[in-house]
Protein backbone atom coordinates (compact mmCIF):
# COMPACT_ATOMS: atom_id res chain seq x y z
CA UNK A 1 0.00 0.00 0.00
CA UNK A 2 1.53 3.25 -1.09
CA UNK A 3 -0.23 5.20 1.66
CA UNK A 4 1.24 3.00 4.38
CA UNK A 5 4.77 3.01 2.98
CA UNK A 6 5.56 6.56 4.17
CA UNK A 7 5.15 5.47 7.81
CA UNK A 8 7.88 2.89 7.30
CA UNK A 9 10.01 5.60 5.70
CA UNK A 10 9.58 7.77 8.79
CA UNK A 11 10.66 5.03 11.17
CA UNK A 12 13.35 3.84 8.80
CA UNK A 13 15.16 7.18 8.70
CA UNK A 14 14.40 9.04 11.94
CA UNK A 15 17.00 11.75 11.33
CA UNK A 16 15.42 12.67 8.05
CA UNK A 17 12.03 12.62 9.77
CA UNK A 18 13.42 14.99 12.39
CA UNK A 19 14.66 17.29 9.62
CA UNK A 20 11.19 17.37 8.07
CA UNK A 21 9.57 18.11 11.41
CA UNK A 22 12.05 20.92 12.04
CA UNK A 23 11.29 22.48 8.65
CA UNK A 24 7.61 22.21 9.47
CA UNK A 25 8.13 23.73 12.90
CA UNK A 26 9.91 26.76 11.50
CA UNK A 27 7.22 27.37 8.90
CA UNK A 28 4.56 26.68 11.49
CA UNK A 29 5.77 29.17 14.03
CA UNK A 30 5.79 31.87 11.36
CA UNK A 31 2.22 30.87 10.43
CA UNK A 32 1.37 31.21 14.11
CA UNK A 33 2.79 34.69 14.14
CA UNK A 34 0.78 35.76 11.10
CA UNK A 35 -2.36 34.15 12.50
CA UNK A 36 -1.76 35.99 15.72
CA UNK A 37 -1.92 39.31 13.89
CA UNK A 38 -5.31 38.30 12.52
CA UNK A 39 -6.62 37.06 15.89
CA UNK A 40 -5.69 40.33 17.54
CA UNK A 41 -7.68 42.47 15.14
CA UNK A 42 -10.48 39.93 14.95
CA UNK A 43 -10.83 40.01 18.72
CA UNK A 44 -10.89 43.76 18.88
CA UNK A 45 -13.19 44.51 16.00
CA UNK A 46 -14.77 41.22 14.97
CA UNK A 47 -13.24 41.67 11.57
CA UNK A 48 -11.03 39.50 9.44
CA UNK A 49 -8.29 41.94 8.53
CA UNK A 50 -7.71 41.28 4.86
CA UNK A 51 -4.83 43.75 4.89
CA UNK A 52 -2.67 41.71 7.30
CA UNK A 53 -0.74 40.08 4.45
CA UNK A 54 0.05 43.32 2.74
CA UNK A 55 1.06 44.83 6.06
CA UNK A 56 3.78 42.16 6.26
CA UNK A 57 5.07 43.23 2.84
CA UNK A 58 4.70 46.90 3.59
CA UNK A 59 6.64 46.63 6.85
CA UNK A 60 9.44 44.62 5.26
CA UNK A 61 9.62 46.96 2.27
CA UNK A 62 9.81 49.99 4.53
CA UNK A 63 12.68 48.48 6.45
CA UNK A 64 14.63 47.49 3.32
CA UNK A 65 13.68 50.71 1.54
CA UNK A 66 14.97 52.87 4.36
CA UNK A 67 18.21 50.90 4.40
CA UNK A 68 18.60 51.33 0.64
CA UNK A 69 18.14 55.05 1.12
CA UNK A 70 21.28 54.99 3.27
CA UNK A 71 19.82 54.71 6.73
CA UNK A 72 21.73 52.32 8.98
CA UNK A 73 19.89 49.12 9.85
CA UNK A 74 19.58 49.94 13.52
CA UNK A 75 18.02 53.29 12.81
CA UNK A 76 15.81 51.84 10.09
CA UNK A 77 14.31 49.27 12.47
CA UNK A 78 12.85 51.71 15.02
CA UNK A 79 11.94 54.02 12.15
CA UNK A 80 9.91 51.21 10.59
CA UNK A 81 8.18 50.56 13.91
CA UNK A 82 7.34 54.25 13.98
CA UNK A 83 5.93 53.99 10.45
CA UNK A 84 3.74 51.08 11.60
CA UNK A 85 2.48 53.23 14.45
CA UNK A 86 1.64 56.05 12.05
CA UNK A 87 -0.14 53.51 9.87
CA UNK A 88 -2.18 52.21 12.83
CA UNK A 89 -3.01 55.74 13.88
CA UNK A 90 -4.10 56.74 10.36
CA UNK A 91 -6.20 53.60 9.88
CA UNK A 92 -8.04 54.37 13.10
CA UNK A 93 -8.45 58.06 12.33
CA UNK A 94 -9.34 57.83 8.65
CA UNK A 95 -11.10 54.47 8.32
CA UNK A 96 -12.34 52.87 11.54
CA UNK A 97 -13.50 55.93 13.42
CA UNK A 98 -16.25 56.65 10.94
CA UNK A 99 -17.34 53.00 10.93
CA UNK A 100 -18.18 52.50 14.63
CA UNK A 101 -21.28 50.34 15.07
CA UNK A 102 -21.40 49.40 11.40
CA UNK A 103 -21.94 45.75 10.44
CA UNK A 104 -18.79 43.61 10.33
CA UNK A 105 -18.98 43.17 6.59
CA UNK A 106 -18.52 46.93 6.13
CA UNK A 107 -15.35 46.85 8.20
CA UNK A 108 -14.19 43.82 6.23
CA UNK A 109 -14.68 45.72 2.97
CA UNK A 110 -12.72 48.60 4.45
CA UNK A 111 -9.75 46.30 5.09
CA UNK A 112 -9.91 45.12 1.46
CA UNK A 113 -9.81 48.75 0.44
CA UNK A 114 -6.84 49.27 2.72
CA UNK A 115 -5.07 46.33 1.06
CA UNK A 116 -5.29 47.90 -2.39
CA UNK A 117 -4.26 51.25 -1.03
CA UNK A 118 -1.15 49.74 0.59
CA UNK A 119 -0.23 47.83 -2.57
CA UNK A 120 -0.44 51.00 -4.63
CA UNK A 121 1.24 53.16 -2.04
CA UNK A 122 4.03 50.60 -1.49
CA UNK A 123 4.76 50.27 -5.19
CA UNK A 124 4.69 54.03 -5.63
CA UNK A 125 7.32 54.57 -2.96
CA UNK A 126 9.49 51.45 -3.08
CA UNK A 127 8.94 50.19 -6.61
CA UNK A 128 7.61 46.78 -7.59
CA UNK A 129 10.79 44.72 -7.92
CA UNK A 130 11.75 42.15 -5.25
CA UNK A 131 14.39 43.20 -2.72
CA UNK A 132 16.81 41.33 -0.49
CA UNK A 133 16.11 41.36 3.22
CA UNK A 134 18.95 43.04 5.12
CA UNK A 135 19.64 39.94 7.17
CA UNK A 136 23.34 40.52 7.80
CA UNK A 137 22.93 44.16 8.71
CA UNK A 138 20.40 43.22 11.39
CA UNK A 139 23.03 40.82 12.79
CA UNK A 140 20.88 37.80 12.11
CA UNK A 141 22.98 34.66 11.68
CA UNK A 142 23.07 33.01 8.27
CA UNK A 143 25.25 29.94 8.79
CA UNK A 144 23.95 26.49 9.39
CA UNK A 145 24.77 23.94 12.03
CA UNK A 146 24.69 20.23 11.46
CA UNK A 147 24.13 17.14 13.56
CA UNK A 148 24.48 13.38 12.99
CA UNK A 149 27.32 13.59 10.43
CA UNK A 150 25.68 16.34 8.37
CA UNK A 151 22.43 14.43 8.16
CA UNK A 152 20.43 17.00 10.13
CA UNK A 153 20.96 20.57 8.95
CA UNK A 154 19.56 23.50 10.89
CA UNK A 155 19.79 26.97 9.39
CA UNK A 156 20.78 29.46 12.05
CA UNK A 157 18.34 31.98 10.64
CA UNK A 158 15.57 29.45 11.22
CA UNK A 159 16.65 28.98 14.80
CA UNK A 160 16.74 32.74 15.32
CA UNK A 161 13.33 33.09 13.68
CA UNK A 162 11.83 30.44 15.96
CA UNK A 163 13.27 32.01 19.07
CA UNK A 164 12.17 35.51 18.16
CA UNK A 165 8.71 34.35 17.09
CA UNK A 166 8.30 32.24 20.23
CA UNK A 167 9.35 35.12 22.46
CA UNK A 168 6.96 37.52 20.73
CA UNK A 169 4.11 35.05 21.05
CA UNK A 170 4.73 34.47 24.75
CA UNK A 171 5.01 38.17 25.42
CA UNK A 172 1.82 38.96 23.49
CA UNK A 173 -0.12 36.11 25.08
CA UNK A 174 0.81 37.45 28.51
CA UNK A 175 -0.05 40.95 27.44
CA UNK A 176 -3.51 39.92 26.33
CA UNK A 177 -4.25 37.51 29.13
CA UNK A 178 -3.14 39.53 32.10
CA UNK A 179 -3.65 43.18 31.30
CA UNK A 180 -6.77 45.26 31.46
CA UNK A 181 -6.20 45.94 27.78
CA UNK A 182 -6.81 42.23 27.31
CA UNK A 183 -10.25 42.37 28.91
CA UNK A 184 -10.99 45.69 27.22
CA UNK A 185 -10.13 44.10 23.90
CA UNK A 186 -12.57 41.25 24.35
CA UNK A 187 -15.16 43.71 25.55
CA UNK A 188 -14.76 45.80 22.41
CA UNK A 189 -15.03 42.69 20.26
CA UNK A 190 -18.31 41.70 21.90
CA UNK A 191 -20.20 44.96 21.92
CA UNK A 192 -19.02 48.41 20.87
CA UNK A 193 -21.74 50.34 22.70
CA UNK A 194 -21.43 48.46 25.94
CA UNK A 195 -17.65 48.85 25.85
CA UNK A 196 -18.00 52.59 25.42
CA UNK A 197 -20.45 52.77 28.29
CA UNK A 198 -17.96 51.30 30.77
CA UNK A 199 -15.36 53.82 29.70
CA UNK A 200 -13.28 51.84 27.25
CA UNK A 201 -12.04 54.12 24.50
CA UNK A 202 -12.56 52.33 21.18
CA UNK A 203 -10.12 54.65 19.47
CA UNK A 204 -7.25 53.84 21.81
CA UNK A 205 -7.90 50.10 21.66
CA UNK A 206 -7.95 50.14 17.88
CA UNK A 207 -4.72 52.06 17.60
CA UNK A 208 -3.10 49.65 20.06
CA UNK A 209 -4.20 46.47 18.25
CA UNK A 210 -3.38 47.76 14.79
CA UNK A 211 0.01 48.89 16.01
CA UNK A 212 0.76 45.51 17.59
CA UNK A 213 -0.42 43.79 14.41
CA UNK A 214 1.90 46.10 12.50
CA UNK A 215 4.87 45.11 14.66
CA UNK A 216 3.98 41.43 14.25
CA UNK A 217 3.80 42.04 10.51
CA UNK A 218 7.29 43.54 10.65
CA UNK A 219 8.72 40.55 12.54
CA UNK A 220 7.07 38.15 10.10
CA UNK A 221 8.29 40.22 7.18
CA UNK A 222 11.90 40.14 8.37
CA UNK A 223 11.89 36.40 9.02
CA UNK A 224 10.05 35.41 5.90
CA UNK A 225 11.96 37.92 3.82
CA UNK A 226 15.21 36.34 5.00
CA UNK A 227 14.03 32.94 3.77
CA UNK A 228 12.95 34.14 0.33
CA UNK A 229 12.99 37.79 -0.63
CA UNK A 230 10.83 40.82 -0.03
CA UNK A 231 8.21 41.22 -2.72
CA UNK A 232 4.47 41.64 -2.99
CA UNK A 233 4.15 37.89 -3.54
CA UNK A 234 4.91 37.57 0.17
CA UNK A 235 1.39 38.67 0.99
CA UNK A 236 0.15 35.31 -0.34
CA UNK A 237 1.63 33.48 2.65
CA UNK A 238 -0.73 35.48 4.83
CA UNK A 239 -3.56 33.50 3.27
CA UNK A 240 -2.06 30.44 4.93
CA UNK A 241 -3.21 32.00 8.16
CA UNK A 242 -6.77 31.24 7.12
CA UNK A 243 -6.58 27.46 7.63
CA UNK A 244 -4.59 28.12 10.80
CA UNK A 245 -7.40 30.29 12.10
CA UNK A 246 -10.09 27.82 11.11
CA UNK A 247 -8.14 25.14 12.92
CA UNK A 248 -7.34 27.14 16.03
CA UNK A 249 -10.37 29.35 16.29
CA UNK A 250 -10.57 32.98 15.24
CA UNK A 251 -10.63 34.32 18.76
CA UNK A 252 -7.99 32.21 20.43
CA UNK A 253 -4.37 33.13 20.97
CA UNK A 254 -3.52 29.56 21.97
CA UNK A 255 -5.39 28.40 18.88
CA UNK A 256 -3.24 30.54 16.63
CA UNK A 257 -0.06 29.06 18.10
CA UNK A 258 -1.13 25.42 18.12
CA UNK A 259 -2.93 25.75 14.79
CA UNK A 260 0.12 27.28 13.16
CA UNK A 261 2.34 24.44 14.33
CA UNK A 262 -0.11 21.72 13.26
CA UNK A 263 -0.51 23.23 9.81
CA UNK A 264 3.22 23.92 9.39
CA UNK A 265 4.39 20.47 10.45
CA UNK A 266 1.44 18.73 8.81
CA UNK A 267 2.01 20.21 5.39
CA UNK A 268 5.75 19.55 5.43
CA UNK A 269 5.25 15.90 6.40
CA UNK A 270 2.47 15.56 3.86
CA UNK A 271 4.55 17.10 1.11
CA UNK A 272 7.68 15.13 1.85
CA UNK A 273 6.24 11.66 2.43
CA UNK A 274 3.00 11.60 0.49
CA UNK A 275 3.58 14.37 -2.04
CA UNK A 276 5.54 12.16 -4.41
CA UNK A 277 2.87 9.48 -4.32
CA UNK A 278 0.15 11.74 -5.66
CA UNK A 279 2.23 13.77 -8.08
CA UNK A 280 3.75 16.35 -5.72
CA UNK A 281 3.18 19.89 -4.57
CA UNK A 282 0.38 19.15 -2.18
CA UNK A 283 1.89 21.71 0.20
CA UNK A 284 -0.25 24.39 -1.39
CA UNK A 285 -3.60 22.87 -0.57
CA UNK A 286 -3.01 20.36 2.21
CA UNK A 287 -3.40 23.05 4.86
CA UNK A 288 -6.90 23.82 3.63
CA UNK A 289 -7.78 20.13 3.63
CA UNK A 290 -6.64 19.77 7.24
CA UNK A 291 -8.72 22.81 8.17
CA UNK A 292 -11.75 21.47 6.34
CA UNK A 293 -11.40 18.16 8.14
CA UNK A 294 -11.37 19.94 11.49
CA UNK A 295 -14.43 21.97 10.59
CA UNK A 296 -16.50 18.78 10.56
CA UNK A 297 -15.77 18.12 14.21
CA UNK A 298 -15.21 21.51 15.78
CA UNK A 299 -16.76 24.33 13.78
CA UNK A 300 -15.55 26.88 16.32
CA UNK A 301 -11.94 25.68 16.02
CA UNK A 302 -9.81 23.93 18.62
CA UNK A 303 -9.86 26.73 21.17
CA UNK A 304 -12.44 29.10 19.75
CA UNK A 305 -15.22 30.45 21.91
CA UNK A 306 -18.48 28.63 21.40
CA UNK A 307 -20.85 30.84 19.52
CA UNK A 308 -23.88 31.29 21.70
CA UNK A 309 -27.01 32.35 19.92
CA UNK A 310 -30.29 32.58 21.78
CA UNK A 311 -33.46 32.26 19.83
CA UNK B 1 -32.50 56.16 56.02
CA UNK B 2 -29.58 58.57 55.81
CA UNK B 3 -30.21 59.48 52.24
CA UNK B 4 -30.65 63.17 51.57
CA UNK B 5 -31.66 64.73 48.30
CA UNK B 6 -29.04 67.36 47.61
CA UNK B 7 -27.98 69.88 45.02
CA UNK B 8 -28.50 69.56 41.30
CA UNK B 9 -26.21 66.83 39.96
CA UNK B 10 -27.21 66.90 36.33
CA UNK B 11 -28.85 69.77 34.54
CA UNK B 12 -30.33 69.47 31.08
CA UNK B 13 -30.95 72.77 29.37
CA UNK B 14 -32.94 73.30 26.20
CA UNK B 15 -31.75 70.14 24.51
CA UNK B 16 -32.88 69.63 20.91
CA UNK B 17 -31.84 66.64 18.87
CA UNK B 18 -32.79 65.73 15.35
CA UNK B 19 -31.82 63.09 12.82
CA UNK B 20 -32.14 64.72 9.42
CA UNK B 21 -35.70 65.99 9.35
CA UNK B 22 -36.89 63.90 12.28
CA UNK B 23 -36.98 65.75 15.55
CA UNK B 24 -36.24 63.29 18.33
CA UNK B 25 -36.10 65.82 21.15
CA UNK B 26 -37.35 69.39 21.22
CA UNK B 27 -36.23 71.91 23.83
CA UNK B 28 -36.04 69.60 26.82
CA UNK B 29 -34.96 70.95 30.20
CA UNK B 30 -34.91 69.34 33.62
CA UNK B 31 -32.71 68.94 36.67
CA UNK B 32 -31.71 65.81 38.49
CA UNK B 33 -30.69 66.25 42.09
CA UNK B 34 -28.08 64.31 43.99
CA UNK B 35 -29.21 60.97 45.35
CA UNK B 36 -32.71 61.04 43.93
CA UNK B 37 -34.46 58.45 41.82
CA UNK B 38 -35.70 60.21 38.75
CA UNK B 39 -37.91 58.60 36.12
CA UNK B 40 -38.51 59.42 32.48
CA UNK B 41 -41.74 58.02 31.11
CA UNK B 42 -43.72 58.40 27.93
CA UNK B 43 -45.34 56.38 25.15
CA UNK B 44 -43.20 54.40 22.69
CA UNK B 45 -41.06 56.60 20.48
CA UNK B 46 -41.37 59.58 22.80
CA UNK B 47 -37.59 60.06 22.92
CA UNK B 48 -36.77 58.54 26.30
CA UNK B 49 -33.84 56.46 25.16
CA UNK B 50 -32.61 59.33 22.97
CA UNK B 51 -32.53 61.44 26.12
CA UNK B 52 -30.35 58.86 27.90
CA UNK B 53 -28.11 58.64 24.85
CA UNK B 54 -27.64 62.39 24.97
CA UNK B 55 -26.75 62.28 28.66
CA UNK B 56 -24.07 59.64 28.25
CA UNK B 57 -22.68 61.02 25.03
CA UNK B 58 -23.85 58.55 22.37
CA UNK B 59 -25.85 61.32 20.70
CA UNK B 60 -24.71 64.89 20.28
CA UNK B 61 -27.63 67.33 20.47
CA UNK B 62 -27.77 70.18 17.94
CA UNK B 63 -28.85 72.63 20.59
CA UNK B 64 -28.70 72.95 24.32
CA UNK B 65 -26.27 72.21 27.10
CA UNK B 66 -25.76 69.68 29.79
CA UNK B 67 -24.01 70.31 33.04
CA UNK B 68 -22.85 67.51 35.27
CA UNK B 69 -21.26 68.15 38.65
CA UNK B 70 -21.04 71.83 37.78
CA UNK B 71 -19.19 71.21 34.50
CA UNK B 72 -20.87 72.55 31.39
CA UNK B 73 -20.55 70.77 28.11
CA UNK B 74 -22.00 70.87 24.66
CA UNK B 75 -20.91 67.41 23.75
CA UNK B 76 -18.91 64.59 25.18
CA UNK B 77 -17.82 61.18 24.02
CA UNK B 78 -19.25 58.10 25.76
CA UNK B 79 -16.02 57.01 27.39
CA UNK B 80 -15.54 60.52 28.73
CA UNK B 81 -18.99 60.31 30.28
CA UNK B 82 -17.90 57.08 31.91
CA UNK B 83 -14.74 58.73 33.25
CA UNK B 84 -16.87 61.46 34.84
CA UNK B 85 -19.02 58.90 36.64
CA UNK B 86 -22.00 58.19 34.41
CA UNK B 87 -22.86 54.50 34.01
CA UNK B 88 -25.76 52.96 32.18
CA UNK B 89 -27.61 49.82 31.18
CA UNK B 90 -29.29 49.26 27.85
CA UNK B 91 -32.84 48.57 26.76
CA UNK B 92 -31.76 45.53 24.75
CA UNK B 93 -29.09 44.13 27.09
CA UNK B 94 -25.58 44.94 25.84
CA UNK B 95 -23.25 42.49 27.56
CA UNK B 96 -19.98 40.90 26.51
CA UNK B 97 -21.67 37.62 25.68
CA UNK B 98 -18.62 35.39 25.36
CA UNK B 99 -17.20 36.43 28.74
CA UNK B 100 -18.15 35.12 32.17
CA UNK B 101 -20.31 37.07 34.61
CA UNK B 102 -17.21 37.81 36.64
CA UNK B 103 -15.27 39.19 33.68
CA UNK B 104 -18.22 41.25 32.52
CA UNK B 105 -18.39 42.95 35.87
CA UNK B 106 -14.58 43.23 35.99
CA UNK B 107 -14.78 45.08 32.68
CA UNK B 108 -16.74 47.70 34.59
CA UNK B 109 -13.65 48.25 36.75
CA UNK B 110 -11.62 49.06 33.65
CA UNK B 111 -11.35 52.75 34.48
CA UNK B 112 -10.32 52.12 38.08
CA UNK B 113 -7.28 50.06 37.14
CA UNK B 114 -4.36 52.37 36.70
CA UNK B 115 -1.10 50.43 36.88
CA UNK B 116 0.90 50.46 33.69
CA UNK B 117 0.98 47.74 31.09
CA UNK B 118 4.42 46.57 32.09
CA UNK B 119 3.33 45.44 35.57
CA UNK B 120 0.06 44.14 34.25
CA UNK B 121 1.78 41.96 31.69
CA UNK B 122 4.00 40.50 34.40
CA UNK B 123 1.04 40.30 36.79
CA UNK B 124 3.33 41.27 39.59
CA UNK B 125 3.84 44.06 42.08
CA UNK B 126 1.32 46.91 41.98
CA UNK B 127 -0.76 45.19 39.30
CA UNK B 128 -1.40 42.25 41.57
CA UNK B 129 -2.48 44.37 44.51
CA UNK B 130 -4.70 46.41 42.26
CA UNK B 131 -6.31 43.34 40.77
CA UNK B 132 -7.07 42.02 44.26
CA UNK B 133 -8.65 45.27 45.42
CA UNK B 134 -10.82 45.48 42.33
CA UNK B 135 -11.67 41.82 42.49
CA UNK B 136 -12.90 42.32 46.03
CA UNK B 137 -15.09 45.19 44.92
CA UNK B 138 -16.55 43.01 42.19
CA UNK B 139 -17.18 40.15 44.60
CA UNK B 140 -19.15 42.53 46.82
CA UNK B 141 -21.33 43.45 43.88
CA UNK B 142 -21.84 39.80 43.01
CA UNK B 143 -22.98 39.16 46.59
CA UNK B 144 -25.16 42.22 46.57
CA UNK B 145 -26.96 41.16 43.38
CA UNK B 146 -27.16 37.54 44.53
CA UNK B 147 -25.53 36.10 41.43
CA UNK B 148 -22.79 33.99 43.06
CA UNK B 149 -24.08 30.87 41.34
CA UNK B 150 -23.47 32.18 37.82
CA UNK B 151 -20.13 33.90 38.26
CA UNK B 152 -18.28 31.56 35.88
CA UNK B 153 -21.08 31.15 33.35
CA UNK B 154 -20.68 32.87 29.97
CA UNK B 155 -23.43 35.48 30.08
CA UNK B 156 -24.74 34.56 26.63
CA UNK B 157 -26.10 31.38 28.19
CA UNK B 158 -28.02 33.10 30.96
CA UNK B 159 -31.76 33.76 30.90
CA UNK B 160 -32.82 37.28 30.12
CA UNK B 161 -33.65 38.33 33.68
CA UNK B 162 -30.21 37.35 34.92
CA UNK B 163 -28.50 39.06 31.99
CA UNK B 164 -30.20 42.28 33.02
CA UNK B 165 -28.90 41.76 36.52
CA UNK B 166 -25.34 41.19 35.31
CA UNK B 167 -25.60 44.34 33.22
CA UNK B 168 -26.66 46.23 36.31
CA UNK B 169 -23.66 44.75 38.11
CA UNK B 170 -21.29 45.94 35.41
CA UNK B 171 -22.68 49.47 35.65
CA UNK B 172 -22.38 49.35 39.46
CA UNK B 173 -18.77 48.22 39.23
CA UNK B 174 -17.95 51.60 37.73
CA UNK B 175 -18.87 53.12 41.11
CA UNK B 176 -20.94 55.72 39.26
CA UNK B 177 -22.44 58.90 40.62
CA UNK B 178 -25.20 58.79 38.07
CA UNK B 179 -26.74 55.53 36.95
CA UNK B 180 -28.93 55.47 33.86
CA UNK B 181 -31.27 52.49 33.65
CA UNK B 182 -33.06 51.96 30.37
CA UNK B 183 -36.11 49.77 31.01
CA UNK B 184 -34.44 47.55 33.62
CA UNK B 185 -37.63 45.52 34.06
CA UNK B 186 -38.78 45.05 30.47
CA UNK B 187 -39.74 41.46 29.76
CA UNK B 188 -39.46 40.27 33.36
CA UNK B 189 -41.97 38.32 35.39
CA UNK B 190 -43.38 39.70 38.64
CA UNK B 191 -40.85 37.99 40.86
CA UNK B 192 -37.92 39.22 38.79
CA UNK B 193 -39.41 42.71 38.78
CA UNK B 194 -39.66 42.69 42.55
CA UNK B 195 -36.02 41.64 42.83
CA UNK B 196 -34.95 44.37 40.45
CA UNK B 197 -36.97 46.99 42.37
CA UNK B 198 -35.29 45.90 45.57
CA UNK B 199 -31.85 46.21 43.99
CA UNK B 200 -32.59 49.66 42.64
CA UNK B 201 -33.80 50.89 46.03
CA UNK B 202 -30.77 49.33 47.77
CA UNK B 203 -28.31 50.83 45.29
CA UNK B 204 -29.85 54.21 45.86
CA UNK B 205 -29.73 53.87 49.62
CA UNK B 206 -26.50 51.95 50.24
CA UNK B 207 -24.28 53.42 47.56
CA UNK B 208 -26.03 56.79 47.46
CA UNK B 209 -26.17 56.61 43.68
CA UNK B 210 -28.39 58.98 41.76
CA UNK B 211 -30.61 57.00 39.44
CA UNK B 212 -32.38 57.90 36.22
CA UNK B 213 -34.92 55.31 35.25
CA UNK B 214 -36.88 54.68 32.09
CA UNK B 215 -39.72 52.25 32.66
CA UNK B 216 -43.08 51.37 31.21
CA UNK B 217 -44.49 49.64 34.27
CA UNK B 218 -46.35 52.53 35.91
CA UNK B 219 -46.68 50.75 39.24
CA UNK B 220 -42.91 50.42 39.44
CA UNK B 221 -42.28 54.00 38.36
CA UNK B 222 -44.75 55.47 40.83
CA UNK B 223 -43.29 53.39 43.68
CA UNK B 224 -39.63 53.99 42.99
CA UNK B 225 -39.23 57.51 41.77
CA UNK B 226 -39.29 60.75 43.70
CA UNK B 227 -39.84 62.87 40.63
CA UNK B 228 -40.46 62.18 36.98
CA UNK B 229 -40.87 63.85 33.63
CA UNK B 230 -43.18 62.76 30.86
CA UNK B 231 -42.09 62.93 27.23
CA UNK B 232 -44.37 62.74 24.21
CA UNK B 233 -43.26 63.20 20.61
CA UNK B 234 -39.89 64.51 21.83
CA UNK B 235 -41.37 67.22 24.03
CA UNK B 236 -41.62 67.43 27.79
CA UNK B 237 -45.30 67.54 28.63
CA UNK B 238 -45.15 67.25 32.40
CA UNK B 239 -42.81 67.18 35.38
CA UNK B 240 -43.50 66.49 39.02
CA UNK B 241 -43.93 63.97 41.80
CA UNK B 242 -45.74 60.71 41.04
CA UNK B 243 -48.90 62.04 42.67
CA UNK B 244 -48.90 65.18 40.57
CA UNK B 245 -48.35 63.17 37.38
CA UNK B 246 -51.08 60.67 38.16
CA UNK B 247 -53.72 63.36 38.08
CA UNK B 248 -52.29 65.31 35.14
CA UNK B 249 -54.81 65.51 32.29
CA UNK B 250 -52.19 66.13 29.58
CA UNK B 251 -50.37 62.94 30.58
CA UNK B 252 -53.56 60.90 30.61
CA UNK B 253 -54.35 62.22 27.12
CA UNK B 254 -50.89 61.34 25.84
CA UNK B 255 -51.21 57.78 27.04
CA UNK B 256 -54.84 57.13 26.25
CA UNK B 257 -55.27 59.42 23.27
CA UNK B 258 -57.78 62.25 22.99
CA UNK B 259 -61.15 61.94 21.35
CA UNK B 260 -61.29 64.33 18.40
CA UNK B 261 -64.62 66.01 18.12
CA UNK B 262 -65.34 67.83 14.91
Amino acid sequence: MIFIQPFFDMVGDPVLFLQVIWEGFVTGILYSLIAFGFVLIFKASGVFNFAQGIMVVFAALTLVGLHEAGVSAFVALPATILVMYVLAFSVERLVLRSLVNQPDIILFMATIGLTFFLIGFGEFIFGGEPKMMITEELLLPYDSITFFDDMLILQEIDIAASIIAALSLVFLALFLGKTKIGIALRAVADDHQAALSVGISLNTIWVVVWFISGVIALITGIMWGAKSDVSFALSIIALKALPVLILGGFTSVRGAIVGGLIIGIGEKIGEFYWGGLVGGSIEGWLAYMIALFFLFFRPQGLFGEKIIERV
Amino acid sequence: MERKIGETLLGVEHISLSFGGVKALTDISFNIREKEVFAIIGPNGAGKTSMLNVINGFYHPQQGEIHFKGLHRKQMRPHEAAVQGIARTFQNVALFKGMSTLNNIMAGRNLKMKTNLFWQALYYGPARTEEMINREYVEDIIDFLEIQAIRRTPVGKLPYGLQKRVELGRALAMDPELLLLDEPMAGMNIEEKQDMCRFIIDINEQYGTTIVLIEHDMGVVMDLSERLIVLDYGRKIAEGTPDEIRGNQVVIDAYLGVAHTN
